[in-house]
């Protein structure tokens, strides 16, 4: 998957589970202030990535720090890239 | 007998004939079925019904997701039930959120959606890494009650009865007595249910649900018909609510009905088989509770479910007590068997005939079992003013429930 593959894969799959408007959601989009999300949607925002991505990030650290779209963009990006050079 | 006097002000439904009070007493008085084949029970191995009654009129997406992520859909039909029988009533953030009001909704269990939906998904390979956040507020048993307090911003007494066709007959006469006691002011109270093929098996296994209308299903269920053959199970919501008469006066509210009696018993007898004596000494108990004669009761809401030893038990027990004098009629030909929607439901049509001065007759009762004669069976819609209505429910799991309605004066 290429870097914009991942992005666009990550905002769809959020957007139906969060009912998130795809136009409007940026790299800068926070996902608490912005996206309205609570403790409670994190755990599931973490399920929606496993499945789309076929990865296992429950227990990472960089997970906690994650608070804007990008954040998630690059989190993503990173760990795909990890595991196909593992 | 209850210490303070309670009124309803306000009701909410969601039903087979969709959603409002209006619309399903407007399908009753014309005599409409709600009952609908469902495709889908014929892929169920064992399954022998292929009717139901389903909830139509619903659209889920009013509730903004964060209320509904936490929400099957009985909790979503409870919600909308609830927030109507509010607007009814006429209540504003103050009386929702004063503390003065509580809920008091249930359900025969948690959601069976979701928790087909679970264990599909767990037992494919042991898994809980896919286990949702909200999942427990699906399945828990006061689910509807809670999520109901949650969007109404309610912070009084949450309770969550449940007695499966009892529940909301137990959780309005609970309701009420909390009322009655002084311990709350308003109190939301019903029940709901969603429909699941695990419902209609429970009664298909224990041959209790009918089987012999699936190509006619307007035609079923058929309460104390000869040819009945069993229940017809449906979804749905009824909310009534209950306030104090008190309240109800100070604050100018217009008053529907009054609840005046509230008896419920248990009938250790069997689990499964109700009993004609346990049943008439449930609604004395509810005559006594309210301080009237059976002579006072114009009208008899029946269970009556289309069994046929339920209908039979109940038949006797009416009339043991009212003998063939009181006009009788079981609503459940028209709106199915909605579980614990279905006391609330029905007792919202009976406030509903109450005021429209009608008596509904019992759908698809065509000829009578003789086993079920002795009672004056209601079989036209007759225009009636009446003042005083029993209405009982009765459960698997031996819980009888009779509730006392009277014209406010």
């Amino acid at each position: 998957m290429t870097d914009q593959e991942i992005v666009e894969l990550i905002n769809s799959s959020l957007a139906e589970e969060f009912e998130f408007d795809l136009g409007a959601m940026t790299p800068e989009t926070a996902l608490f202030e912005d996206m309205g999300l609570d403790s409670l949607d994190v755990v599931d925002l973490v399920i929606v990535l496993e499945t789309a991505f076929g990865i296992k990030i429950r227990e990472e650290e960089a997970i906690r720090k994650i608070r804007t779209l990008g954040d998630i963009h690059s989190f993503v990006i990173a760990k795909k890239r990890q595991s196909e050079a593992g | 007998m209850l210490l303070r006097r309670v009124v309803i002000t306000g009701i909410g439904t969601v039903s087979p004939f969709g959603r409002g009070i209006e619309g399903l007493m407007d399908s009753l008085a014309a005599g409409r079925s709600g009952v609908v084949r469902v495709p889908a029970l014929a892929d169920i191995t064992g399954m022998r019904t292929r009717v139901a009654a389903l909830a139509v009129g619903v659209d889920a997406m009013e509730i903004p997701r964060k209320f509904r992520r936490s929400m099957s859909s009985m909790s979503v039909f409870a919600t909308l039930a609830s927030q109507d029988a509010a607007a009814m009533a006429g209540l504003g953030e103050e009386q929702l959120g004063g503390g003065r009001l509580g809920v008091s909704i249930g359900s025969t269990t948690g959601s069976p959606q979701t928790m087909e939906e679970f264990f599909k998904d767990f037992t494919a390979d042991n898994s809980l890494e896919r286990m949702k956040s909200t999942l427990f507020f699906h399945i828990m048993n006061h689910s509807c009650a809670s999520n109901v307090a949650q969007v109404l911003g309610v912070t009084g007494r949450i309770l969550a009865p449940s007695a499966a066709c009892s529940t909301s007959s137990h959780a309005i006469g609970y309701a009420a007595e909390m009322i009655g006691l002084g311990k709350q002011d308003f109190m939301l109270a019903g029940g709901a249910d969603e429909f699941h093929p695990l419902t209609s098996g429970t009664f298909d296994v224990i041959n209790a649900a009918s089987t012999a209308f699936n190509d006619s299903p307007a035609s079923t269920p058929r309460p104390f018909d000869r040819d009945r053959d069993g229940i017809v199970c449906g979804e749905g919501s009824g909310i009534l609510l209950l306030e104090s008469l008190d309240s109800a006066l100070a604050r100018g509210a217009e008053i529907l009905a009054e609840i005046t009696g509230f008896a419920t018993n248990s009938d250790p007898g069997s689990i499964a088989n109700p009993d004609a004596a346990c049943i008439a000494e449930c609604m004395r108990q509810a005559l006594a509770d309210a301080g009237v004669e059976p002579g006072q009761v114009d009208y008899v809401n029946a269970h009556a479910t289309a069994t046929e030893q339920g209908d039979i038990a109940e038949c006797a027990a009416i009339a043991e007590i009212f003998g063939s004098l009181t006009p009788t009629s079981s609503l459940k030909g028209h709106l199915g068997h909605t579980m614990a929607a279905s006391g609330a439901l029905e007792l919202a049509a009976c406030v509903g005939m109450m005021r429209r001065g009608l008596l509904i007759p019992t759908l698809n009762l065509d000829n009578v079992d003789p086993l079920c004669a002795g009672v004056l069976h209601q079989r036209e819609v007759e225009e009636l003013r009446v003042e005083t209505i029993m209405k009982n429910n009765f459960a698997l799991g031996g819980v009888n429930s009779s509730i006392i309605l009277r014209r406010y004066q």
